[in-house]
């Protein structure tokens, strides 16, 4: 593993940048070669991608184990169908306005309860808490809907800039909301790359590697593990704010424990040892998980043996092992 | 008087199935430190399999008394699985980082989870001829099923094997002195494998066992493996992790408070258990008598 | 000047008296070696000034301040570090990033999270030098999971060293390597540590490292102290020879 990290680490400098960069050129380019279905898609996966980015941060740099990271997406999603409403515009800004200190309130309300315990009782404690939301979800139906869930219907972007109605008005949301979460996907992506290479990220890695050290150094764990879940929720929850105006529904299955489950398996799917890994993951289980759901009616069962067969066959995950291809392709073009 | 006395006895059966499921967990983390997350499932599991093998049992015309030995039966399936998945999918996992195990277990879950729905689709499965079976009593007034003593009954034998089996048999010896040092137990010449692979069966076989004889009272549903799962963690952590006394105090403690829940607040009544499981965790984070 | 000061310091572990009510003083500016054989107490010791264990009872003063119930980071904060016997390194962190965490955080700026940790320059240049003193400055970049273990106890000490501390606990900082790099990595921890006049205190079992490099030895047995004295005094002292060796050194 640690070879890993050193082989990603050759890779920085120029060679990241210029990947980096032709990946967002591609992005940019793509809906003018794909249909409407496609780009839906796409932009479903990028939401998968910033929802798993947050919770790596807890995973894969702080070394917790979170199975209930649906909390803080159905919150978002559900803050957003509220304000759709109770309140009045159907602005994409004003639901971020709203939906963003909701989702960080909710993290950091959560958070300062689970970080409390060890990795056993911290993973039970999220799960406890997602479903307790669940449940709340389910049945105070005469807020939430219930299990009909609320809908939420086509918001204006850019501040009413753009609106769309009318015949080809999906095709033209589809295309301008794809524009609008690739910039906040950009900007997320941005933003958590300084996160784990800042002192607090370099902190967050020392407690996962060595807790014990990590005090004998004078940082205050506690302390740290709750800022990282609060970002983390916070990033999650932004991906559910980004998600229900694109569903344009929201029902408390996106609370349920079976979402958290996709959550986690995003991360792993892409490695979680990695930074690129959750985006791999969420882009790469988005299309997976449309042709399992269209494949068959038991795609949990799929997922659940696919998600055995990782763990004991790759557990670095996609990136991982695409890295670690890459360090041996190297080593043998090294050798004489 | 008599509503009092039924709402005591409706605990304790809650608290005989909780303490059976709950044990299982404890002994499996007490011995080989690993937490299943999947223990519910098996729970769940124990139930569907008891409810078919009664259903089919019904159908082939096997007289009653027969039938209660697919309680036992049901557990039996369980425990079985249970020796089967622990060499293939967590020994594997004992020496590699923790994340890894619950991972594994989490994808185990989501298999038996769907499995049970694939197997036995989305209707309920009940075995309520059993319960049915056997007489209803009057406690002043009020009916009451002499099958729900049955429950109680099995959840105090339980104990009590389990706690003889631990402490006063050999095997008992070789639980405790691999739960304490893997490593030495192993020097001194013990078959750690063979200790964890039984040490899992006997956990599973309680998590079955739980499942078994609940599912007359009350039908095998999809997603009560999951809510099992969550309630059992509660119990652990008010009793402690790996603690035989602790899953009993726990459930006691659980099933009091969520049937005094549900009488109040039934909305709630997971919020309830969830936020005493909370202060628990604040004031003793090992629990009442854990050993994490 | 005495630094730190014990008084009638206990901790039991079941039956075992670790520390027998002790009365142990450092003096400032010292390199202190602490000696006995396994089981003696000195790492219960050593424990319970740096908070890893809270004592049964008495006092720990620390230049005049009673740090008896200060938690670990209080004590750091006071000017106590230590290293660890078993060496406790960030083995996916690089070696710079080990050394550049201890300088963040005794900074207060690990909390930051919007820069970029290599951009601080003065943390930059901190950590560098500290690694440059210990002469690992050549394997900024490499993991500290990848060095030989050599130069993992030294950036044990390092990491330690880092805290700018004004009391360094040091934990058997040459076991488990061979006995020319025992020296080695002596001299490079001895001339650091009184170059940056930090007082030390070694726990350290090798006895020719011991009479070398220390002010003062304090031996202890059996919870308790036997002997405390410079090397001289201690060659001379029968008593530690009989324990030690089993039989009297010759003068």
């Amino acid at each position: 593993m640690v070879a890993q990290i050193q082989a990603l680490r050759g890779r920085s400098g120029f060679g990241l940048w210029a990947s980096a960069a032709a990946v967002v050129v591609v992005l940019l380019l793509a809906p003018g070669y794909f249909g409407t279905y496609q780009i839906q898609l796409l932009i479903y996966g990028l939401i998968a991608a910033i929802a798993a980015l947050g919770f790596n941060l807890l995973l894969g740099y702080t070394g917790l184990l979170s199975f209930g990271h649906s909390a803080y997406f159905g919150v978002g999603a559900y803050t957003v169908a509220l304000v759709v409403e109770h309140l009045g515009p159907h602005s994409m800004e004003f639901y971020l306005l709203i939906g963003l200190p909701v989702v960080a309130l909710t993290s950091a309300l959560f958070g300062y309860i689970c970080v409390r315990h060890t990795q056993i009782f911290f993973g039970i404690l999220t799960l406890a808490i997602s479903q307790v939301i669940y449940s709340l979800a389910l049945n105070l139906f005469w807020v939430t809907g219930g299990s009909d869930g609320m809908r939420v219907p086509r918001p204006a972007l850019l501040f009413g800039a753009l609106s769309f109605s009318g015949s080809g008005g999906f095709r033209q949301f589809i295309t301008s909301y794809y524009y609008y979460v690739l910039a906040i996907f950009i900007v997320c992506v941005f933003l958590m790359w300084v996160i784990v290479h800042s002192p607090f990220g370099k902190a967050l890695q020392g407690i996962r590697d060595n807790e014990v050290r990590a005090r004998f150094l004078g940082l205050r764990i506690r302390r740290f593990r709750w800022i990282a879940f609060l970002v983390s929720g916070t990033f999650t929850g932004l991906a559910g704010i980004l998600w229900v105006p694109l569903e344009g529904l929201t029902t408390p299955d996106v609370l349920y424990w079976t979402f958290s489950g996709e959550i986690v398996f995003t991360a792993l799917l892409g490695g979680f040892r990695n930074f690129t890994g959750p985006i791999v993951g969420g882009i790469v289980f988005t299309y997976l998980k449309t042709y399992a759901v269209a494949t068959t009616e038991y795609w949990q069962l799929l997922l659940g043996v696919v998600l055995v067969t990782l763990v004991l066959v790759l557990p670095t995950g996609i990136v991982g092992a695409i890295s670690r291809l890459g360090q041996r392709f190297r080593e043998r073009r090294a050798a004489p | 008087m008599a509503i009092l006395t039924i709402q005591i006895l409706n605990s304790l059966l809650y608290a005989s199935v909780l303490f059976l499921i709950a044990a299982g967990l404890s002994l499996i983390f007490g011995v080989m430190r690993i937490v299943n997350l999947a223990h519910g499932s098996l729970y769940a599991v124990g139930a569907y399999v008891t409810a078919w093998l009664v259903g089919t049992g019904i159908a082939h015309g096997v007289p009653l008394g027969w039938l209660f030995l697919m309680l036992p039966c049901g557990a039996l399936a369980v425990a079985l699985i249970g020796i089967v998945i622990e060499p293939l999918l967590l020994r594997p996992f004992y020496t590699r980082a923790e994340e890894y195990q619950l991972l594994v277990t989490f994808g185990l879950l989501q298999i038996l989870e769907d499995l049970m729905r694939l197997i036995w689709g989305g209707t309920p499965l009940s075995a309520d001829t059993l319960m049915d079976a056997l007489p209803i009593i009057k406690i002043g007034g009020l009916n009451y099923p002499t099958y729900d003593l049955l429950v109680i009954a099995v959840g105090v034998v339980a104990a009590v094997a389990l706690w003889a089996a631990i402490y006063h048999t050999r095997f008992g010896v070789l639980l405790r002195a691999t739960s304490q040092d893997r490593r030495m137990a192993s020097a001194l010449g013990l078959n750690v494998g063979l200790v964890y692979v039984v040490a899992f069966g006997i956990g599973c076989f309680m998590a079955g066992l739980g499942g078994a004889i609940v599912v007359p009272t009350q039908a095998a549903v999809l997603g009560m493996g999951v809510d099992a799962l969550v309630i059992a963690f509660v119990v652990v952590v008010i009793g402690g992790l790996g603690s035989l006394k602790g899953a009993l105090v726990g459930a006691i403690i659980v099933s009091f408070v969520r049937t005094a829940g549900i009488q109040f607040f039934p909305e709630l009544e997971l919020a309830v258990l969830y936020v005493i499981a909370a202060g628990v965790l604040l004031v003793r984070p090992t629990g009442l008598f854990g050993t994490a | 000047m005495i630094l730190l000061k014990t008084v009638d310091l206990r901790k039991q572990f079941g039956e075992t008296r670790a520390c027998d009510g002790l009365n142990f003083i450092v003096h400032k500016g010292e390199f202190l070696s602490l000696v006995g054989s396994n089981g003696a107490g000195k790492t219960t010791l050593v424990n319970l000034i740096s908070a890893h264990l809270q004592p049964d009872s008495g006092q720990i003063l620390f230049e005049d301040r009673d740090i008896t119930f200060m938690t670990v980071t209080e004590r750091i904060k006071a000017g106590i570090a230590r290293s660890f016997q078993i060496v406790s390194l960030f083995d996916a962190l690089s070696v710079f990033d080990n050394v550049a965490l201890s300088v963040f955080s005794r900074e207060g700026k690990a909390v930051r999270m919007t820069s970029l940790a290599d951009h601080d320059e003065e943390v930059r240049r901190e950590a560098l030098e500290v690694l440059g003193q210990f002469g690992l400055a050549s394997k900024e970049r490499v993991m500290a999971g990848d060095l030989a273990q050599g130069e993992r106890k030294l950036l044990d000490v390092a990491v330690a060293y880092a805290l700018r501390p004004r009391l360094l606990f040091l934990d058997e900082p040459t076991s488990g390597v061979s006995t020319h790099e025992k020296a080695q990595i002596m001299d490079t921890v001895s001339s650091v540590v009184r170059g940056g006049h930090v007082t030390a205190v070694v726990i350290e079992h090798d006895m020719d490292v011991v009479f070398r490099y220390s002010d003062r030895i304090v031996m202890m047995h059996e919870g308790a102290f036997l002997a405390d004295g410079t090397p001289d005094e201690i060659r001379a002292n029968q008593d530690v020879a009989s324990i030690l060796l089993g039989a009297p050194l010759t003068a």
